[in-house]
């Protein structure tokens, strides 16, 4: 985290921006230095980076933080279910400052203009450089997976671009998740490839349930005995397609995460880590459960936390998402205890920060043979364009109009995904833009009838992932985005009882539970899907509109938070 | 879960019990299935013993990766001698059309520890009882949620 010393020459700068005067977006960007982003005090032996859910952009982007993050249950009010102010209160930064805008949704698109884009692995290769000169010998980088997919390179290699800027950065270790969406065979075929290993305790196959990939790797950093387990994302096969890895079973597994740990130390790890894609709550809930594990980095729900989080002895780290932070924790390890850390969560300002010439280099080679569809602009956007939030981002609604217009639907459903950049208003719309949200290998575009009841059920269903008050139940997704439809959302009743007043926008008539609907939608977990890739049907659409414009909606109705 | 009670999927459903276990599949037919019903069936099945929590340990997925065949292991806490042992064990689906899922049934020998396969057709709880060579009995259940799938996550 930057400190607020750092900032305090921010404050000035920040104050004239909304002005919007081109010297005060230079004076803001100038206050941000590389050094001020590196500047830790080290402790102890071991440094360890992490980053997490890159979805595969290897190039700056701008990341809107959500606004609407609830938290039900025993999680209400905790982070990361804290959004705009609330959290600038409880963290103590000061709206209009570059942490404001790395970590919240607040006055989001006037601070871009001031702080610009975010990330870029050319720029996560400097400061990984500069960290390991300062510890070489301590310091370990551990990527918390999602880093194979979401991106129009990702899709065209197979995820082969990103298993070879991970290998060029000097990941240690991995675990996956979006990784599996390439099927069984790919997946083996890039872990071959892969110069580091791939872990995860809760994968076992469905015939034999014996291990698929192994669970701990081991290191010794400044002179501590260092073992890390591996943990995938725990519903793969649930909110992803489970016919590309039929055979392979996944599940939270916290009871053999339980003997890994004992097993480790007793054979004599100084220092626990678990690497993990469970997602926050479910991290929180399974560091409650699971003894001895000393720190967990998170992955998954994208939450970007600038201080670590203590349950019992764990320290939780959330290191956000697209590259748009880097994480340093350094613990000092005494007697098989850590017995003093400091941490940063350091945004990546991609203006500030020196891009890393072997990464650009590596970056421009690989996306030179795709030049002509990623820069291929299809339309302009005059409102600020994001996905991140529980129930609804304007990109969303872009997609859902799309979907509408082009296959010519009722209503429209888009998944509740919560990678995909931002756009900030005035910006151009590229291929490689639409392809950033809709990088999937079951792009198909159904269009099919559904009866009311049908539709409520789904809305239902993926509710109970989002607000089921037990976290093991959460799958860590948002909601189901709809087009045509508006609905009230109770996140505090239990499942079939949250979704009510569900109606048609159009005509302002009530969704009937026997009445069939045309509806049009993408990312049929479903093997056989038919339809147009969704990237086309996006695509065709903007190319017609040329300019579009989304403000929030206010479709659904959020009560109960 | 060893690879020796995981394997009661290959048909080696008998040795994989491995506490001499006699029979299964008791499948009672319902006309309307739900927590009523379960308890109509377990109750004929308990002779109308009423079951305490406790003892007995479910293992199940929270959320089922396949509705047609989730996995479960049941263990229940005995020392399984003359003296003190588990005379059966009675797994129940609460919201499947008929609740009664199996019945395994044991003499005093080995470990009062089962693991098969089930469908569930819908999201439920899953109970388990377990009938003790004292005469009393109990339980432990699980919600398992089956998601209807389809729209990504």
């Amino acid at each position: 985290m930057l400190t607020r010393r750092d900032f305090l020459q921010v404050a000035a700068a920040t104050a004239v921006l909304t002005s919007q005067a081109p010297l005060a977006r230079a004076a803001a960007r100038q206050s941000i230095t590389q050094d001020q982003l590196l500047a830790f005090k080290p402790v102890g032996q071991v440094t360890l980076l992490n980053f997490t859910d890159i979805h595969a952009q290897l190039k700056p982007l701008y990341f809107r933080e959500p606004s609407v993050n609830v938290g039900v249950g025993e999680v209400k009010g905790l982070v990361p279910h804290l959004t705009g102010k609330d959290f600038l209160k409880k963290f103590g930064i000061k709206a209009g400052t570059p942490e404001a805008y790395a970590f919240t949704s607040e006055d989001f698109a006037a601070l871009s203009r001031s702080y610009g884009r975010v990330g870029g692995l050319d720029r996560m290769a400097t400061l990984v450089k500069a960290i390991r000169a300062q510890r070489p010998g301590n310091t370990l980088l551990i990527d918390c997976g999602d880093t194979w997919q979401g991106s129009y390179t990702s899709l065209m290699t197979k995820g082969e671009d990103m298993v070879d800027a991970m290998n060029l950065l000097g990941v240690d270790l991995m675990v996956p998740h979006w990784e599996f969406q390439y099927g069984e065979a790919r997946v083996k075929e890039l872990i071959s490839k892969l110069k580091f290993p791939f872990l995860a305790q809760n994968v076992k196959d469905t015939e034999w349930e014996e291990d698929v990939f192994p669970h701990t790797a081991t290191f010794e950093r400044g002179g501590v005995k260092i073992a890390v387990i591996g943990q995938a994302f725990p519903y793969t096969p649930v909110a992803n397609p489970r016919y590309m890895i039929p055979k392979w079973s996944f599940g939270i597994r916290d009871e053999e995460m339980q003997k890994k740990v004992d097993a480790a130390r007793a054979a004599g790890a100084e220092l626990i880590v678990v690497a993990s894609h469970n997602g926050f709550d479910v991290d929180r809930k399974m560091a409650g459960r699971v003894k001895g594990i000393d720190v967990l980095l998170t992955g998954h729900t994208h939450d970007a936390i600038p201080q670590v989080v203590r349950v019992g002895d764990t320290l939780l780290v959330a290191s956000g998402s697209h590259g748009k932070f880097l994480a340093r924790l350094d613990v000092e390890v005494k007697n098989k205890k850590v017995t003093n850390y400091a941490f940063k969560l350091m945004p990546v300002f991609t203006d500030a920060i020196a891009a890393d010439a072997d990464m650009a280099a590596f970056i421009e080679k690989v996306r030179a043979p795709h030049k002509a569809v990623l820069e291929k602009t299809l339309a302009r956007t005059e409102s600020l364009l994001y996905r991140r939030g529980n129930v609804n981002g304007t990109f969303d609604d872009l997609i859902c109009q799309a979907l509408l217009d082009e296959r010519d639907a009722q209503i429209a459903l888009s998944p509740g995904f919560r990678w995909g950049a931002s756009l900030p208003p005035g910006s151009d719309i590229t291929a490689e833009d639409v392809y950033n949200q809709t990088a999937i290998t079951y792009p198909n575009a159904y269009r099919s009838e559904m009866s009311g009841q049908m539709l409520k059920d789904i809305l239902e269903d993926v509710a109970d992932n989002l607000y089921n008050p037990d976290p093991y139940y959460q799958q860590g997704g948002d909601m189901v985005r709809v087009g045509g439809l508006g609905y009230r959302l109770d996140v505090a009743k239990p499942i079939g009882s949250r979704i009510t007043d569900m109606t048609l926008l159009k005509s302002g008539e009530k969704v009937e539970a026997s009445k069939p609907y045309t509806v049009a939608g993408w990312a049929s977990v479903n093997e056989g899907t038919q339809g147009p890739p969704v990237w086309d049907v996006v695509m065709n659409w903007l190319e017609k509109k040329k300019t579009v414009n989304f403000g929030d909606s206010q479709a659904v109705k959020v009560v109960g938070a | 879960m060893s690879t020796k009670t995981s394997a009661v999927t290959r048909r080696t459903v008998l040795a994989g019990i491995g506490a001499g276990a006699a029979a299964m599949a008791v499948a009672p037919k319902l006309a309307h299935a739900d927590k009523a019903a379960a308890d109509d069936s377990l109750a004929k099945l308990l002779g109308g013993v009423k079951p305490h929590d406790g003892k007995v340990k479910i293992k199940l997925p929270q959320i089922a990766e396949n509705g047609n065949t989730v996995p479960f292991t049941v263990t229940v806490d005995s020392p399984m001698t003359e003296a003190s042992y588990v005379k059966a064990i009675h797994v129940v689906a609460e919201g499947n059309p008929t609740p009664g899922v199996a019945s395994f049934y044991f003499t005093p020998t080995g470990k009062a520890e089962v693991s098969m396969r089930m469908r569930l057709g819908k999201t439920q709880d899953v109970r388990a009882v377990a009938l003790m060579s004292d005469g009393t009995a109990w339980q432990a259940s699980q919600e398992v949620k089956v998601t209807i799938g389809g729209c990504g996550g």
